[in-house]
């Protein structure tokens, strides 16, 4: 151990990702289904589609549509949240399909829409990236053709030091010295960046250090995602 | 690695699946340099060079020649709207049914609700057409419908129609099994046909297995009364 080994609340080294879970065909009515849990923060995300495009006037005759609806639900946060889309949520529902577009083929299904529903049903931090995270793989399991997964982890920096996957108290209560800062990343498997979100301050040699660290740390969540859709086969190593 | 086990192998999108020159990519696929890499989740498949991916799960993706069973959903002047369980919603003209049809009458051929054996003859942007004009084909007046998984539907047939030739003999039953998942299931009473209705989920639920036939050939001796 380094001398000035940075402190979390909940005892893990900076560079470390909370225990990871993933499970495939979690929603049995859906066409593809995902769940992903980092830590305490469990998301459940499920693809219905490629289906006709209602209302009409939404249909885009030329490229496929992806619609994706990010839900907090009233029970996931320890103060029972409003129900409903909020500003917030609606926000990350756009990011979330932003981060997911640029894998998927949309041009194959003009004047369709594949729905992803992302539900929150449990939030310690870094909720966009474990939905944008499971979306994922209820995506490929639900059949449709993709350049590859999109793996996504937040990114932070907390008063001068750089962590992994911040949890619910580093990203709202941390209030040491420069505060914390949290940055979501999702990239490919080929390390390409779909996605990165910033508010806050950082310099540039630290963001290029944090966009390197979160690369490495998808490695790890992108073989957590991978051995999930493999296991949902059965039997099958 | 040995052919047989990088046939079995199972793939996520963005993985890749072989390396080299000699390699073509197939349905599912897509070539990066000398990669072959995976578009979609599913089993790999070789065949004389040429790698595919076979998909476990999804929409059915409709198909020029399938034989579907869809359920009418809305009679109109010169023809009839099908649900196939696809994006889009098939169409059976009046031209394409071989009878003679009164438009007065229409709903006396199919109405609402009914379910019809029909075959996709063209496919475009205004949508799927379908076509009553061959054996087999036409409205169903008895036995069950199920559904399985549009991408299990080969395993049910298996290699030449052996597996469905088996449930088949082992039932009594007459099965369509249409290539979107709808399976028409025809016996004698209810209990046979229940027994073929199990015979397939049991398929559907292995269609992962090898030499699933004998498989369900064991099956069928452990559960025939």
């Amino acid at each position: 151990m380094t001398t000035k080994e940075f402190k979390r609340n909940d005892g893990r080294k900076p560079m470390e990702l909370r225990p990871i879970k993933a499970k495939v065909g979690v929603v049995p009515n859906a066409d593809g289904s995902a769940m992903y849990q980092s830590g305490d923060t469990i998301a459940i995300a499920a693809v219905y589609g490629p289906k006709q495009m209602h209302p009409q006037h939404s249909q885009n005759p030329e490229k496929g549509t992806l619609r994706c609806t990010y839900i907090m639900n009233s029970f996931s946060v320890s103060e029972r949240a409003k129900m409903g889309p909020n500003r917030r949520s609606q926000e990350i529902s756009k990011i979330t399909e932003w981060a997911l577009e640029p894998v998927l083929m949309l041009k194959d299904y003009p004047s369709q829409v594949i729905d992803v529903h992302v539900n929150i049903i449990q939030a310690d931090g870094g909720t966009r990236c474990a939905g944008i995270n499971a979306a994922s793989m209820a995506l490929a399991h639900a059949g449709i053709p993709m350049k590859s997964l999109v793996t996504s982890v937040s990114c932070g920096k907390l008063d001068k030091t750089l962590v992994l996957d911040i949890n619910g108290y580093e990203d709202s209560k941390f209030d040491e010295g420069e505060g914390s800062t949290d940055i979501p990343i999702s990239v490919t498997k080929d390390g390409s960046l779909t996605h990165m979100q910033l508010d806050g301050k950082i310099s540039v040699d630290q963001l290029k250090e944090a966009v390197q660290a979160a690369r490495e740390a998808c490695k790890e969540i992108y073989d957590v995602q991978k051995e999930a859709l493999k296991k949902s086969v059965g039997g099958e190593k | 690695m040995t052919n047989e086990s990088a046939s079995r192998k199972v793939i996520v999108p963005g993985e890749v699946i072989v390396k080299g020159k000699e390699y073509l990519p197939g349905e599912g696929t897509e070539k990066k340099g000398e990669e072959i890499v995976a578009m979609r989740f599913g089993l790999v498949e070789e065949v004389d060079r040429i790698v595919k991916v076979i998909p476990l799960s999804g929409v059915y993706q409709p198909r020029r020649g399938n034989v579907v069973i869809g359920k009418v959903e809305m009679v109109t002047f010169n023809g009839w709207v099908l649900n196939i369980g696809a994006a889009d919603t098939g169409f059976l003209s009046l031209m394409e049914v071989p009878r003679f049809v009164n438009k007065d009458a229409m709903d006396e051929v199919m109405s609402i609700g009914d379910m019809v054996v029909a075959k996709i003859w063209a496919i475009n942007q205004r949508g799927i057409d379908l076509s009553l004009k061959q054996k087999g084909l036409g409205v169903i007046d008895e036995g069950m419908i199920m559904k399985i998984n549009s991408n299990k539907v080969p395993r049910v047939i298996g290699k030449e129609g052996s597996m469905i030739k088996l449930i088949k003999d082992e039932t009594g039953c007459n099965i369509t099994v249409g290539q979107n998942g709808l399976i028409w299931v025809q016996g004698k009473n209810v209990e046979d046909e229940l027994f073929a209705k199990r015979a397939i989920l049991f398929v559907e639920e292995k269609s992962y297995l090898h030499g699933l036939t004998d498989e369900l050939t064991k099956w069928f001796k452990e559960n025939k009364k």
